[in-house]
């Protein structure tokens, strides 16, 4: 009976699958450990944001040494995201794929998304995926703070009647 | 090849192999994220814990060593950032937007990959993002 109850509730919480979204991750994992153990560095997306910056803006707080001595690898990484995901959908066969969330909600998400993971120190892969595997406290703080506003928010963008 | 170029190589062979996990598990549809965000598919959970429990092991492995990278020789560490309120704030804005986008960084330049153009839109704001962040921190330095 338990065991009957436990795979319900994990047919409903996953309906549609398990297997894709642990394959996605641990290579996601596999590519952290992999920067970490050739180069030492800790990645994590939003830094590209401020390091990216750098290259043109001359405020002083973009011109810091951190910023500019890394700015080359985190946008080569960057690069390399784009070309993983269009690598692998082209090898795949898949078709391209285009969202249908409004413009406005990407535009503005993003701008809350670029102030937040900066003030924060980090995002869903810096605090996420790094920091949670560092064991860091702050990032637990950040997690939890991050998923629980992003939940509540998505809930009432949902009850506002915004679709999709 | 020198180090620098080496470097690069290797974050672009991290790049790929990220955006291959990103891809694959649907974190480039800001659709998947908000069916997590509204608890319809809890999928997501599977990704961060997979990725942070690959990273945890590797980390371990690193600094348990207590050796250099062969590439940097930066020593092997843990991220580690110091907790302030800025932490708290960070949070609860990058909570909004995710919540309103249903995008993250990451994701958003992997999903340029699989031809979801509109993910400039994103892309966008989080620059001017990164833009408004930097001008707070010039300000409040000066």
């Amino acid at each position: 009976m338990v065991i009957i109850q436990i795979a319900n509730l994990v047919a409903t919480s996953f309906p549609n699958g398990m297997s894709h979204y642990l394959i996605g991750g641990i290579l996601i994992g596999g590519s952290v450990v992999f920067m970490y153990l050739t180069t030492g560095q800790i990645v994590g997306a939003s830094t590209m944001l401020e390091t990216t910056v750098s290259y043109y803006s001359k405020l002083e707080w973009f011109q810091q040494e951190g910023f500019v001595s890394s700015r080359d690898w985190r946008l080569v990484f960057t690069i390399g995201l784009i070309v993983g995901a269009a690598g692998y959908t082209l090898v795949s066969g898949a078709a391209q794929w285009m969202t249908e969330v409004q413009w406005w909600r990407l535009l503005i998400g993003g701008l809350f998304i670029g102030i937040g993971a900066r003030l924060g120190k980090g995002c869903t892969s810096g605090h996420g995926i790094c920091g949670l595997a560092s064991f860091s406290p702050t990032s637990l703080i950040n997690v939890i703070v991050f998923l629980g506003i992003a939940i509540i928010v998505a809930h009432l963008t949902e009850i506002a009647g915004v679709v999709p | 090849m020198n180090r620098s170029r080496k470097i690069l190589v290797a974050a672009f062979i991290g790049g790929i192999i990220f955006g291959i996990g990103l891809t694959i598990s649907k974190m480039t549809h800001p659709e998947v994220v908000l069916d997590f965000l509204q608890l319809d598919d809890l999928g997501l959970l599977l990704v961060m814990g997979g990725g942070a429990t690959v990273a945890a092991i590797g980390f371990q492995i690193g600094t348990r060593t207590g050796k250099s990278a062969p590439l940097t020789g930066k020593k092997y560490g843990l991220r580690e950032r110091e907790f302030d309120k800025d932490v708290i704030i960070g949070g609860v804005i990058f909570g909004i937007g995710w919540g309103i986008a249903g995008v993250c960084p990451g994701p958003a330049f992997a999903s340029l990959g699989i031809g979801n153009y509109a993910i400039v839109w994103s892309i966008a704001g989080m620059i001017l993002g990164a833009h408004i962040h930097g001008f707070i921190r010039e300000n409040r330095s000066s």
